[in-house]
């Protein structure tokens, strides 16, 4: 026989006291070298020890304006590693393994990137790769005609997925149509494209001049840099790699229904405009953000599910975009709930307004933003994403050396300025995505849904 | 410890931080029948408060200590823990503890977590495409009993009889200290990290330890086949289960069939891309591997799992006749030395980037310890991987062909997409 709950839950000590935090420790970032290759790509490289690994990030500006841009270029990353003059798929993936590497390639209306990591020792087997498939990928015609058929089987399959559905109806009603917004092309486009398209686009927008390659590992800065110079001299363009302009500010407004028939769950997405990593109210903003959605311990969890149980997740976050930053929230809630989630998001975005953060609310936040940054930076793979995420931006690793005494200093009424600016419920606009025969008649009667 | 609780401490100077994980010897294949679903819901409820903390202060000393925490429910353990600054370490201990000595299972946080898990599994399942694909429809078609076929996320009907009653038993019986492990890695001293274990957990009294039940049952020695409809699906999808070697028993036998997930699915030059993505063009997108939850996440039984989205104009059958082809010519003359050896880096390379991470390197360690008594597996498979042999592929293969399997159809119910 068990004890009760109400048993295990008592012993005969009781309560006992949360200890002390002890000494805090840093471990201080390794420097980065910084250099610019004579062809205009700049390479930042870091020494990492611990694990014999090397991670890679190439960025490069990928922006397009033509209409069949997203298609193209998502062909153009499906095909960019499967055949040169002197390799084709399976060679590629043959020497990549065989130092223990592996390279991904995507690409978003912003840039493409190639991403991935290998043994540190095989770095210059890997590098050999990349240049051949910087100055010679052939993007043979049956590959093309192979992938374009997965493309649209995939693009099927991601379109089924409600979280898409929510995104793309969050960034059309946010941004109208500007290229920011095509994060997936459509079907037809896809079909259109052939392989001399991709082989244009390669050509015209693949280029070192305006892209970063960042290296991360157990590689001696300088050796690396040198190998980079060796291997990829011969990537070479007149031209620079095209930035995505910024998007239109977003305008305040009502929500947008999207009826998604037989849904057994409603997407909320709202946006409101923000500020990017530069502006001098971004550490404030990151700590109202906290504050509000942006960690478990938040107010909005803690009420729409802790309290509610309305959700499994709600979150709220600044996404960057071109020129600064917008904020994001995000809850996915079961249909006869929605309303509820809604009013109850609204008056979380008007409380943290009329009712800022209090000192302990922010000490909290501050303390989250400090830890979970040194926690994220402590592998190669998250050093060299944040480096390489920051120098896209023009900031260097010195920010986020230095963003811990930034966000100490920050103040309870800086956080109460930042939440009066960036969250007030009039500044938000959005899309529910779900049956509207059943969500519609309650978010019409509360008002501000169209 | 004294009251039977494991202690596995992994210092690791370079790193600011520092992991606390509680490993639980109890997962979904162990809960009741007719409360399906229960383990994971416990999980849930663990978070919910205990004798020192009030709902919601775990979250909040955690967060507020700079770190970041979460759970999760497998086959055979349950999981909890947290990564933080190293000046967290005692507070980190602490909180493990008071939730393993005397946590507040109240009804009213067991309603708000049923309410909590059901919005869990519509997200994951009942709203989205291929939802539970394939760890909770496969196993119904390869297993017979409860424990191995059953959903671990549970039924609504039955997680909603869930009572104060069931998680107060199940706690008494399954998180007894001896049926549980704590591990700690990274920036500490061992000594230092020993004491405070000993401080926070040492008074938990020791409790009765259930008797682990097996969970074997005979391999199915033929093909079963079921479908089920996905009205959220635009493709069809298909997934083929095969038993697995005990890991505890043959781990070299385990890793043969590890290796061989490695050959037919991993990377362009694969044996399963090459001929049914590209010779073929028969799947969208094909995978192959060792585990239901990952390789050495479980005990006896496991599952080897090969699946694949294809177009609705392709038979499922030609999609199987192709792979069974292709495990055929493994079995007849097993993967060429270089084949196999471009395999082993690339695992050598993914067990170095485990290892770069405080968090994963802990939970690692930690499972492989709980499951099979020797938290040094992690250490020793980029060895023991370097070691299998073409010929212990092969045998792998021709133990696939010949053992019977469960294969899964997902068929799209149309009108969603």
């Amino acid at each position: 026989m068990s004890r009760t709950a109400e048993e295990i839950g008592r012993t005969s000590a009781g309560p006992r006291p949360l200890p002390a935090l002890g000494a805090t420790r840093e471990v201080p970032l390794p420097d980065v070298v910084d250099s610019v290759l004579p062809n205009g790509l700049r390479v930042l490289a870091a020494h990492r020890p611990g694990i014999p690994m090397v991670e890679l990030r190439l960025r490069v500006p990928f922006a397009g304006d033509a209409p069949e841009h997203s298609a193209v270029a998502e062909l153009l990353a499906e095909t960019l590693l499967t055949g040169t003059a002197t390799r084709d798929r399976v060679t590629i993936d043959d020497e990549l393994a065989a130092v223990g590497a592996d390279l991904g390639v995507t690409v978003d209306p912003e840039r493409l990137l190639v991403s991935g990591s290998g043994l540190a020792a095989g770095l210059p087997d890997v590098l050999a790769v990349l240049a051949n498939v910087l100055t010679a990928a052939t993007h043979p015609d049956a590959e093309v005609a192979r992938e374009r058929d997965r493309l649209v089987e995939r693009i099927t399959v991601a379109r089924a997925q409600p979280r898409t559905i929510a995104r793309e109806a969050l960034q059309r009603k946010r941004f109208g149509d500007h290229p920011i917004t095509r994060e997936m092309p459509v079907e037809a486009e896809v079909s259109a494209v052939t392989a001399e398209q991709v082989r244009g686009l390669q050509h015209a927008s693949l280029v070192p001049r305006g892209s970063i390659l960042t290296l991360v590992g157990d590689v001696e800065p300088a050796a690396a840099i040198a190998d980079v110079e060796k291997f990829l001299q011969g990537w070479t363009a007149e031209h620079a790699a095209r930035e995505l302009l910024p998007p239109p500010p977003i305008a305040a407004g009502d929500l947008e229904l999207v009826h998604r028939p037989g849904s057994v769950q409603s997407q909320l997405r709202l946006t409101a405009p923000a500020v990017g990593r530069a502006d001098p109210e971004y550490a404030a903003l990151q700590l109202a953000n906290l504050v509000f959605g942006g960690y478990f311990s938040s107010r909005w969890m803690e009420n729409i599910r802790e309290d509610k149980g309305y959700t499994y997740g709600a979150h709220s976050g600044i996404e960057f975009v071109p020129g600064g930053g917008v904020l994001g929230l995000e809850t996915d809630v079961a249909s006869d709930v929605t309303a509820a989630a809604l009013l109850e998001t609204r008056y979380e975005l008007g409380r943290l307004v009329a009712v800022p953060p209090t000192a302990a609310e922010v000490d909290a936040a501050r303390a989250y933003a400090i830890g979970s940054l040194a926690i994220s930076l402590d592998s190669q793979g998250g050093l060299a994403s944040s480096i390489n995420a920051m120098a896209a931006v023009g900031l260097t690793l010195d920010w986020l050396r230095s963003y811990p005494a930034r966000l100490s200093a920050v103040t309870p009424e800086e956080v109460a300025a930042a939440a009066l600016r960036f969250f007030g419920p009039s500044a938000v606009t959005g899309v529910v995505v779900g049956d509207a025969s059943v969500i519609g008649p309650a978010l019409r009667a509360l008002g501000g849904v169209a | 410890m004294a009251n039977g609780l494991r202690v596995l401490v992994v210092p690791d100077p370079a790193t600011p931080v520092v992991g606390v994980a509680v490993h639980v010897d109890v997962g979904f294949r162990s809960e009741p029948e007719g409360r399906t679903g229960f383990a994971h819901l416990f999980e849930h409820l663990m978070f919910q408060g205990s004798e020192s903390l009030e709902k919601l202060a775990h979250f909040r000393h955690v967060q507020s200590s700079g770190g970041v925490f979460n759970g999760s429910t497998h086959q055979d353990y349950t999981d909890y823990f947290e990564v933080l600054p190293a000046a967290a370490l005692e507070r980190a201990l602490f909180l493990e503890a008071d939730r393993l000595r005397a946590p507040t299972l109240t009804e009213a946080n067991l309603r708000n977590q049923i309410d909590v898990v059901k919005e869990e599994i519509r997200l994951n399942v009942l709203n989205r495409p291929y939802g539970g694909f394939p760890w909770i429809l496969l196993p119904p078609v390869l297993y017979d009993t409860f424990p191995n076929a059953h959903n671990g996320y549970g039924d609504f009907s039955e997680l909603e009889q869930a009572s104060l009653d069931d998680a107060a038993s199940f706690f008494d019986t399954y998180y007894a200290p001896g049926n549980a492990q704590v591990t700690v890695a990274g920036y500490l001293d061992v000594d230092e990290a020993l004491r405070l274990v000993e401080k926070h957990f040492g008074d938990i009294p020791a409790r009765a330890t259930p008797t682990r039940p097996s969970f074997a049952e005979p391999p199915p020695g033929a093909e079963r086949r079921e479908a089920v409809s996905d009205a959220h699906a635009p493709l069809p999808a298909l997934a083929v289960g095969y038993r697995l070697p005990d890991p505890a028993a043959d781990l070299d036998g385990y890793l043969g069939h590890a290796l061989l997930g490695s050959v037919l699915g991993d990377g362009e030059a694969a044996r399963l891309q090459r001929r049914l993505v590209h010779a073929d063009g028969l799947v969208t997108d094909v995978s192959a591997g060792a585990g239901l939850m990952g390789p050495l996440d479980a005990r006896d039984p496991d599952t080897f799992t090969v699946t694949a989205v294809h177009p609705a104009a392709v038979d499922p059958d030609r999609v199987l006749n192709a792979l069974d082809e292709e495990l055929d010519k493994l079995a007849a003359e097993g993967p060429t030395d270089e084949e196999l050896r471009r395999q082993v880096a690339r695992w050598s390379a993914a067990l170095y980037q485990e290892n770069d991470r405080v968090m994963y390197r802990m939970l690692g360690l930690g499972a492989r310890e709980l499951l099979y008594g020797r938290a040094e597996i992690a250490a020793e498979l980029p060895d023991r991987l370097a070691a299998v042999t073409p010929d212990q592929v092969r045998a792998a293969a021709a133990a696939l062909r010949s053992g019977g399997r469960g294969v899964l159809l997902v068929e799209p119910a149309g009108g969603a997409a």
